[in-house]
């Protein structure tokens, strides 16, 4: 609970930029490891990783908390690990700050994650890769209201919760674009670990595309690879969260479709022995 | 009174003295009812639209049981429903999944139709009931649309009520009265739910009735778009390729059954969303009135008209315009009563006039409502748009079945730019798409009589099995 209010008043310091986000102008998405989705162990970090962290301003209200017997844990486990208020384990997944102080602090309300990974889904891209990116896209930026901004969603309100599990990083965006006389141009903008920039730009030779890309350089590769895991996790709970029958509806699934198939032969068979008369 | 003379015994005997009208109407419809015995693949999809209606008023039941038609509670209502309530999440998939596959099912039954003239003489009635369920189906989809009370339902149903607004006069207090406030509101989700469970509902059933009674007076079509009942036995008067509909259809509907619903289920458990086309990512996230998503598409199976509304813009009117004119001369040079011809160059006149130019020019957002509803409703006609001397396409020119084949193609792109977002290409896409659109069906009256037709057998063909 300390560490949830830490983070609430260092949340309640920033203000919040608006969001210039189109969706045309989004960089390549890494892939979320699908087999994290299909590992209980990974399930139970990112839920442990969820209570500790995100939910200190987001809720999951449309969950509730026994419904993680989903992912392997008992009601005892949940009410020790992963509940930190008063809450029983019957109640939804929700969160003690009020939506109107959420938007004085922050701008806007944090949105509610219970339904994230598909909300975020497009025909363009899946939302588990869309969050397993954007939340290991951050970097210091000294010139945002929160001290961080994100290669996925630039001037992004969230401030980057979770840095002192990756550690600092260096970020190098590359941005290739058309500039009036000039031609293509390629802009390479450094951003050190204490969010200072350093940009340079040159004219492109050869052939090249408009486009941009992004590199890090992590001060501690052991946290940071340790980090990229701890998120995979996360994404992988929160697509749990999206829909937790998904599971058990595969598996009854299978048993139906065996069923209509037998059923299908039956009936082919007593069609077969009726249409015998129609001459 | 005395009791009925019954041939029955038990029961249904005892049944049968006090209601006789049960054991009459069986065998009307089901054990007397002479179906031809040459039904194909394309015939299974009458019966298998009454499995999905059957599904969707079943799990709808269900799903009204949860529910809640309040503009607070809507959205949160439908995901208690999928996490909280036992079973739900598959009512509510199989609710979701039913919409498209009742299109898809009730798309392929109307292309039987288009197939086999099966809306020819005596069988208009069947065809006009029909297309009436059709408007009824897309009402109900409408209108259920809202009630998840996502972005996608919020904005969609925002876009089409305004549609309405463009019609002149009337327009703007219409579109209040639809949606019962200034703006998409809980007022609006509340009529639409009431529309959604119970009006349309009942329309629809009372007219899939009057669709089967008219059928099964008239007798039902097939491939060969022989009359079976011009062929009777002289001994039992029963048509000679008439076999009764149970046990043999029913029994070989089983099958059409089984595979249905392997299909059917396959969605339900593995694709429920169908990759955002059947339930879109946008979805689930909640109504926001300031909130405007950046791409507003409505569901796959109304994406046709959705892009003959936008092809409508002020551009294409001149080329609309020029399309009226050029028809109603065509009209004019080969209608055969002076009378018609003289009102078909008035009424081109008259629309013309609210065309182009003018202080009577009317917004195209208009047109492109009319052009939208027309694109439906113009199914209607099609008995009396196609002169094609025989029914099926079994025995019209082999480029007539292409000129259907043409069709579906054109229906198909125009749904497919439907889903995407507006850009250049799209729009002359969809430009191109609308005029073969109502090319197909209005200058049917004379391509339906052209080339060469083959001559029609006087029974079906039929191989035993």
């Amino acid at each position: 609970m300390k560490r949830l209010i830490a983070a609430l008043c260092l949340a309640a310091g920033f203000a919040v930029g608006g969001s210039a986000h189109a969706a045309g102008a989004m960089v390549h998405l890494d892939t979320w490891p699908e087999s994290r989705g299909k590992s209980l162990a990974s399930l139970q970090n990112g839920a442990r990783t969820f209570a500790n962290y995100c939910m200190g301003c987001h809720s999951a209200n449309l969950m509730r908390w026994n419904r993680l017997s989903g992912i392997g844990l008992d009601d005892r486990q949940i009410r020790e690990f992963l509940i930190f208020g008063e809450q029983k384990v019957g109640d939804t997944m929700s969160i003690a700050m009020r939506p109107t102080d959420a938007k004085a602090w922050f701008g806007k309300v944090p949105p509610d994650l219970s339904v994230i990974t598909r909300a975020r889904t497009s025909f363009d891209y899946k939302g588990t890769d869309y969050l397993y990116t954007l939340l290991r896209g951050y970097y210091r930026d000294a010139s945002s209201p929160t001290g961080w901004n994100n290669v996925v969603y630039p001037n992004i309100g969230m401030p980057h919760i979770l840095w002192q599990r990756q550690g600092l990083r260096e970020a190098t965006l590359e941005r290739i674009h058309h500039e009036a006389g000039k031609g293509l141009v390629r802009e390479v903008s450094v951003f050190d670990t204490a969010g200072e920039v350093t940009v340079s730009r040159e004219p492109v030779k050869g052939p090249a595309e408009e486009g941009a890309a992004y590199s890090f350089k992590p001060a501690d590769a052991t946290a940071a690879r340790q980090f990229d895991s701890d998120v995979a996790d996360l994404v992988a709970f929160l697509h749990f969260m999206t829909d937790p029958s998904a599971g058990s509806r595969v598996r009854i699934g299978v048993w139906v479709l065996l069923f209509l198939a037998l059923f299908t032969v039956i009936a082919w068979w007593l069609n077969r022995e009726f249409w015998k008369d129609v001459k | 009174m005395p009791l009925h003379k019954t041939e029955y015994k038990g029961v249904l005997g005892w049944i049968d003295q006090r209601m006789p009208t049960v054991m009459v109407e069986y065998k009307k419809h089901l054990s007397e009812y002479y179906a031809p015995k040459n039904f194909n693949f394309w015939y299974f999809f009458g019966s298998l639209a009454i499995v999905v209606l059957v599904i969707q008023i079943t799990t709808g039941i269900f799903l009204t049981m949860h529910y809640k038609p309040d503009a607070r509670f809507a959205f949160e209502s439908v995901e208690y429903i999928m996490r909280d309530v036992p079973g739900g999440w598959f009512i509510r998939y199989m609710h979701s999944t039913g919409a498209s596959f009742f299109f898809i099912v009730v798309y392929l039954h109307m292309f039987r139709a288009l197939l086999y003239g099966s809306y020819r003489t005596p069988r208009e009635l069947v065809w006009i009931f029909g297309c009436l369920i059709f408007l009824c189906l897309m009402g109900e989809a409408f209108f259920g649309y809202l009630l998840p009370w996502g972005q996608m339902s919020y904005w969609g149903a925002q876009v089409i009520v305004n549609l309405f607004s463009a019609i002149p006069l009337i327009g703007p207090d219409l579109s209040l009265l639809i949606r019962g406030d200034y703006v998409v509101s809980d007022a609006t989700l509340n009529r639409f739910f009431a529309f959604h469970v119970i009006a349309i509902p009942l329309v629809l059933v009372g007219l899939v009735v009057a669709h089967l009674l008219a059928l099964h007076d008239v007798g039902s079509n097939n491939p060969d778009g022989v009359e079976i009942k011009e062929t009777l036995s002289p001994s039992t008067g029963i048509p000679l390729d008439g076999i009764p509909f149970h046990p043999y259809y029913t029994v070989h509907d089983l099958i059409g059954l089984g595979v249905f619903l392997i299909v059917f289920f396959s969605v339900v458990f593995f694709a429920p969303e169908m990759g955002g086309y059947f339930l879109e990512w946008n979805n689930f996230i909640p109504a926001d009135p300031l909130q405007t998503p950046s791409h507003i598409a409505p569901v796959w199976y109304f994406t046709p008209y959705y892009s003959i509304l936008r092809a409508t813009t002020e551009q294409f009117m001149v080329v609309l315009a020029a399309g009226v004119g050029a028809y109603v001369l065509l009209l004019f040079f080969t209608l055969r009563v002076r009378a018609l011809r003289f009102a078909a160059l008035i009424g081109g006149a008259v629309a013309l006039l609210f065309m182009v130019g003018g202080p009577l020019k009317l917004d195209p957002k208009f047109w492109g409502v009319v052009l939208m509803g027309v694109s439906v409703l113009i199914f209607i006609p099609l008995p009396w748009l196609d002169c094609s001397p025989v029914k099926s396409m079994r025995y019209r020119p082999a480029w007539h079945f292409w000129m259907l084949i043409g069709f579906v193609v054109v229906f198909v792109v125009l749904g497919y730019f439907g889903t995407q977002p507006p850009s250049p290409i799209n729009e002359r896409a969809s430009q191109l798409g609308t005029l073969l659109y109502f090319a197909f069906f209005l200058l049917m009256p004379w391509w339906s009589r052209m080339g060469e037709f083959k001559p029609v057998p006087a029974r079906v063909t039929f191989a035993a099995h």
